[in-house]
């Protein structure tokens, strides 16, 4: 029982010590831009660089925009599927794993080559199309986690009653969705939503590809001009990236509890 | 869409039920638009020529050496990645499952690989420029602490050797994130039966737990498999363009129609939905098979 029980000390230590590294080593370098001594130097010039400005901002938009337009497609959606018409559940969770399946890089190349200025719907044409089909893009590649949680949510409620009970008070659908059932599956929202964040924040491939300056194709680009602003944003993208999972932790803990007082 | 499915619903075709379809509709005109038809415009236009008559052309003019070497260096690297990311990711899982360690590095390495499993793109080929790259916070460690030049032995970041241990940084943790609620799923009793029977650690695992275990083990694995076939970011940030496996030739087409044959690159994304598609198949019907026994 001795032996096991050091082994795997051994494993997680190693495992620690394999995923530690390279965040100290990210740290270390990007505190090394002034000559001989540790200083946040590398920090004050990406802060203050109107570029990261500029890109991270717009980032944080799409961000947001995504993820009300998210929780537009998946709410309804779950909602309709779990409460009158379960027969289409099958067909509707084959279509939230797809994003899963198909590599991102596919799928944008099959948005140029169908939404081009020549095309019907010529969204690549000017910057406010090509804005909107990012934001789909980013809304289809959050749908399998935003859908899941959601979902995952919705089991935990009894949809049902609660529907019949806001329509003998006289609630319309849209009412019953916007008042009733979104509010019990919030903190299931806000886990999607966390998630989406971190996705689209530091997203690359879609960007690069549709020409637009946002946070991921700016790093890439500071990547190949810089050498120590990029471990600089490298840390700012992991505190983003560990403060969304914190987030959806928390929530999803809170939830939790606040279930388990009931 | 909507139409054509709904027809298949005939017989139980209702005014409910058109109600019903019209309330999802806005969901599979989202798919359909951003996600269906785009695929498949790249499935249809790998069997057509630039006349736009069928041909099985472009996925012949896949096995010319240039692009055959690209897929063959991605399906290296990602079986590379996803066998080691497995062995790895198992031990971890087991030793947190079965090795009595506290509570709490449990919960913690959990929130940590969910953590990591999400941190990869950009910024992790940085940390990983930042730690074993030439200037390198590990690269110089290990020469002015051991006299070690990591460079001098052969050694470079961005090759093969390099790109596999960064890929490892989110495949490891996926892997614990999904065998951890299958190694807890193996019942306890179980191990008691085959104790009183006499049977050894060595034979429990061999000839009880693997067996329960092996559809998720040979699932993640092909999760894993496609998880690292489609990444591209990581790999643009790391190598540039470089080193040359299937996405990003994928890239460099798409971006200026390097291959000069439009159509060839059409071949090429069918081939990565299809090597990715029959990867992710093999994960979700090895997953079905191994939920009927962990629960």
């Amino acid at each position: 029982m001795k032996g096991r029980n050091i082994w795997s000390w051994l494993a997680v230590a190693l495992g620690a010590a394999y995923f530690l590294l390279p965040l100290v080593g990210m740290f270390d370098f990007s505190m090394k831009m002034q000559r001989g001594k540790y200083s946040f130097e590398a920090y004050r010039v990406v802060l203050a660089d109107p570029q990261f400005q500029q890109t991270f901002g717009y980032s944080v938009v799409l961000a947001l925009l995504t993820i009300v337009l998210g929780v537009l497609i998946v709410v309804p959606t779950a909602y309709i599927v779990r409460l009158r018409f379960p027969g289409v559940r099958p067909l509707v969770e084959f279509i939230t794993l797809m994003p899963l399946v198909i590599p991102p890089i596919v799928i944008v190349f099959g948005y140029i080559r169908i939404y081009n200025t020549s095309s019907i719907l010529p969204f690549t044409g000017s910057w406010l199309g090509t804005n909107v089909l990012v934001l789909f893009g980013y809304a289809m590649l959050a749908l399998p986690y935003m859908y899941r949680s959601v979902d995952t949510g919705m089991r935990t409620i009894d949809i049902a009653s609660l529907t019949e009970a806001a329509q003998s008070l006289g609630a319309g659908w849209g009412r019953i969705l916007a008042t009733v059932i979104l509010p019990n599956v919030f903190v299931s929202v806000l886990s999607g939503a966390f998630l989406t964040f971190a996705i689209v924040i530091g997203e690359y491939v879609f960007a690069a590809l549709l020409n637009l300056n946002t946070f991921g194709p700016y790093m890439v680009w500071m990547g190949g001009n810089r050498a120590y602003e990029p471990s600089a944003l490298a840390v700012v993208a992991f505190l983003i990236t560990w403060a969304c999972m914190g987030l959806m932790q928390l929530v999803t803990r809170f939830s939790k509890s606040s279930l388990a007082k009931r | 869409m909507t139409t054509r499915t709904s027809s298949l619903f005939l017989p139980m075709l209702r005014s409910r039920q058109v109600g019903n379809w019209l309330a999802v509709a806005p969901f599979f005109l989202f798919a359909l638009l951003f996600l269906i038809l785009p695929t498949l415009n790249i499935v249809v236009g790998a069997f057509r020529d630039i006349d736009g008559h069928l041909t099985f052309g472009n996925l012949v003019k896949l096995s010319t050496p240039s692009i055959r070497d690209a897929f063959w260096l991605s399906i290296q690297l990602s079986v590379l990645t996803a066998v080691l990311g497995c062995f790895f990711g198992f031990l971890i899982a087991a030793a947190l499952v079965f090795g009595k360690l506290p509570g709490g590095l449990r919960n913690s390495m959990v929130t940590f690989c969910g953590v990591a499993a999400n941190f990869s793109g950009v910024p992790l080929s940085f940390a990983f420029i930042a730690t074993l790259g030439r200037l390198g916070f590990a690269t110089l460690i290990l020469r002015n602490w051991f006299g070690v030049n990591l460079y001098a032995t052969g050694f470079d970041l961005i090759s093969f050797t390099g790109l596999t241990i960064t890929y490892l940084y989110f495949q490891i943790p996926l892997m614990v994130l999904i065998i951890l609620p299958a190694l807890e799923g193996l019942r306890k009793e179980w191990s008691e039966a085959a104790a009183s029977l006499g049977a050894s650690g060595a034979q429990y695992w061999r000839m009880v737990a693997l067996p329960v275990l092996w559809p998720s083990l040979l699932g993640t694995l092909a999760l894993l498999f496609a998880n690292s076939f489609g990444a591209v970011a990581t790999a643009i940030a790391l190598t540039g363009s470089s080193l040359s496996i299937a996405p990003i030739v994928l890239f460099a087409q798409i971006r200026g129609d390097v291959l000069n044959d439009p159509h060839l690159g059409y071949a090429i994304a069918f081939a990565m939905i299809a090597l990715t598609g029959v990867a992710n198949g093999i994960y979700i019907f090895l997953r079905m098979r191994a939920e009927r026994w962990v629960k």
